[in-house]
């Protein structure tokens, strides 16, 4: 975008740099924003359909539309609350500091080849750890709402993020491994073809470690059954019970932006990212690098994808927040504990294996029709780090000296 | 990032293109880190001291970004500002009671504080100034960001240096200092898991000596005796102060 503005438009360098990231910053807000509209409905339509009801269903049309929108009118409209005892700074700041850590982690994520707000080498990293960051948020709000209820529900929550950070972070280094790098466009590049690429069917280790980091993603943006911060059988709302308005609904904001943040990563990590079931673009000829209106094309279609699948997995989330029961703190813990940091430390030492065993697939032949894309500071063939530029055989084991 | 920013900007002519965002956002970033960090000392409650210190740790985060060293940016957010800061708010919230909620240092401890930190913070600068290098602008080899040749050094193989100075047969990487923190770190959650596990009772309720010590057919007999005296006496508690 910035070479468009400033070799085809003729912008000067920093007016470029300026329009290119206030129009980043702005896309991402409006993903965020527009995306919790459209989740919060749907939030009220797959609750209502699994309870046997019908949800909204006046407001703006039949499907109850514009259902999301009333609700914003009303939260604006609500009076701003805050308790006598509360320290005011803390109270005020804290949804922001939720929000914003959810807002920064969408920066790394791609949404489809090359249309990522900010190409990081380490993206992965980077969005799990900002992604941990919206606990602080949480944490403050509980602290200074001057509420027993608040606090229980922060507490809460701190143990529960703190714990799920660790098996998370074992689920998430499988496909780096897999991919020999953090950048998660080269991750979904990698796998580009037909789906039987993806990495949840690369062997047997990753399909169950993809299942794990599907439990420990719904832990970790606290949805049921693990939103024991906000279990409103116990702790009338948790951390938010002080909050009303604009302000609660902000902590909203963030949960359902990370919500999608976490189903867009097991979309890229484990899903073929932007890579659909079946390569239609490559079937049909066009290729993301050629032509004047090909890369366009393949890029909209590669969003297309990106957005289903992510929108798909918060679907999901729902389903399992209106179907199960929430669990108690302790059952918790030792699903955490228990179950699924061992179940993913083995499975990654399992992956580990097959890729030093097995490392052309089960079926030679089969899979990685693109090749392996490599890494810039790889030396040997087919070096330069372009996506979509293959070298045959990419073992990381073969560059060693 | 920043390698390209830096190029682009300094290539342009116009006078209001003449800001070095660069330079603004290390401002910005030094500003945060450093305001921050004057009010943690400067703050009296000791949650908000935590907050001010996330802000500063945060904006560290931003300078390591800004720098083009993204592992280092995105490692100080994971530590330092995700684990480091949540422990420390749980330390400080379930621990922190009464007198100890808010920190008011008195007069002579911040005029010592004061001395201190002046003297440290001229130590340092003088040191910075000390090294020709660092007093003009950074030029040389933009190197590419990318955290794969530090992932490999760590395992033995520099494929950044593949030829270093050394001997055959030695792998210049850091294997070893890595396996050295990841023992210490063991040892650290052995302590901890040591510290933090239910204390045994100095003296065991009888109950728990009769289960351990005795052999079943006794603890039935010694139950059964409970129970008799129990029913002889009317209470419910078999075993209790009869």
């Amino acid at each position: 975008m910035v070479e468009f503005l400033t070799s085809t438009v003729g912008l000067s360098g920093w007016l470029a740099w300026t329009i290119a990231a206030v129009v980043s910053a702005v896309l991402v807000l409006n993903v965020i924003a527009g995306g919790a509209l459209a989740f919060i409905w749907a939030e009220r339509k797959v609750s209502a359909r699994i309870q046997d009801r019908l949800g909204p269903t006046r407001t703006g049309g039949r499907f109850g539309w514009l259902q999301s929108v009333a609700d914003g009118i009303k939260l604006l409209a609500k009076e701003d609350l805050m308790p006598q005892g509360a320290d005011g700074l803390l109270f005020r700041l804290a949804p922001y500091v939720s929000f914003c850590a959810s807002f920064c982690a969408f920066i790394a994520l791609p949404f489809a080849f090359d249309v990522v707000g900010q190409r990081l080498n380490v993206a992965v990293f980077f969005v799990v750890a900002v992604l941990g960051l919206e606990v602080f948020g949480v944490i403050l709000a509980g602290y200074a709402s001057a509420s027993k209820w608040s606090l229980f529900g922060a507490m809460r929550e701190a143990a529960q993020v703190v714990s799920y950070e660790v098996p998370l972070g074992m689920c998430v280094v499988v496909p780096v491994m897999i991919a020999g790098t953090m950048d998660m466009v080269t991750i979904a590049e990698k796998q580009a073809g037909w789906f039987w690429n993806w990495y949840i069917f690369h062997d047997p280790f990753t399909f169950v470690i993809f299942w794990v980091y599907v439990t420990c993603a719904v832990a970790s943006v606290n949805r049921a059954p693990f939103d024991l911060a906000e279990a409103e059988s116990e702790l009338v709302a948790g951390f938010h019970t002080e909050y009303s308005g604009l302000r609660w609904s902000y902590f909203f904001m963030a949960e359902y932006g990370s919500m999608f943040l976490v189903s867009a990563m097991a979309a890229v990590l484990f899903l073929g990212g932007w890579n659909g079931p079946v390569p239609l673009a490559s079937l049909a000829g066009l290729s993301a690098g050629t032509g004047d209106t090909a890369p366009y094309v393949v890029r909209l279609l590669g969003l297309a994808n990106l957005v289903a699948k992510a929108s798909l997995g918060v679907i999901v989330m729902m389903w399992i927040r209106w179907t199960l029961p929430r669990l108690r703190i302790d059952q918790v813990m030792a699903t955490c504990l228990k179950y699924c940091t061992p179940i993913a430390a083995v499975m990654f030492a399992g992956a580990m294996l097959w890729k030093i065993a097995l490392p052309g697939g089960l079926v030679p032949g089969l899979s990685r029709p693109g090749g392996e894309i490599r890494e810039g500071w790889l030396p040997g063939p087919g070096g330069a780090a372009i996506p979509g530029e293959s070298t045959r055989d990419g073992s990381l084991a073969r560059v060693t000296p | 990032m920043t390698p390209t920013l830096i190029a682009d900007v300094s290539g342009v002519a116009l006078p209001v293109a003449a800001i070095n965002w660069h330079a603004l956002f290390f401002l910005l970033f030094a500003g945060i880190a450093c305001g921050f960090a004057v009010a943690v000392v400067a703050a009296d409650n000791v949650v908000r001291m935590a907050l001010y210190l996330v802000l500063s740790l945060a904006a560290t985060a931003g300078l390591f970004l800004l720098a083009g060293a993204e592992f280092l940016g995105a490692m100080q957010l994971m530590i330092y500002v995700g684990g480091t800061l949540v422990l420390l708010v749980f330390g400080v919230m379930l621990t922190a009671q009464g007198p100890l909620v808010t920190l008011a240092s008195a007069g002579g401890d911040r005029a010592l504080a004061g001395v201190v930190g002046a003297a440290l913070l001229g130590m340092l600068v003088l040191a910075g100034l000390s090294v020709p290098a660092w007093r003009q602008p950074a030029s040389g080899a933009v190197v590419e960001p990318a955290a794969a040749p530090l992932g490999m050094a760590l395992v033995g193989v520099r494929v950044d240096d593949p030829t270093a100075n050394a001997p055959a047969g030695v792998r210049p990487g850091y294997l070893l200092p890595f396996e050295i923190v990841s023992v210490h770190l063991l040892v650290v959650l052995v302590g901890a898991a040591y510290l933090a596990r239910a204390k045994r009772r100095k003296t065991p309720r009888a109950i728990e000596v009769a289960a351990s010590v005795e052999p079943p057919a006794a603890v039935a007999e010694h139950a059964a005796i409970g129970r008799d005296a129990a029913l002889r006496t009317g209470s419910v508690l078999s075993g209790g102060p009869a």
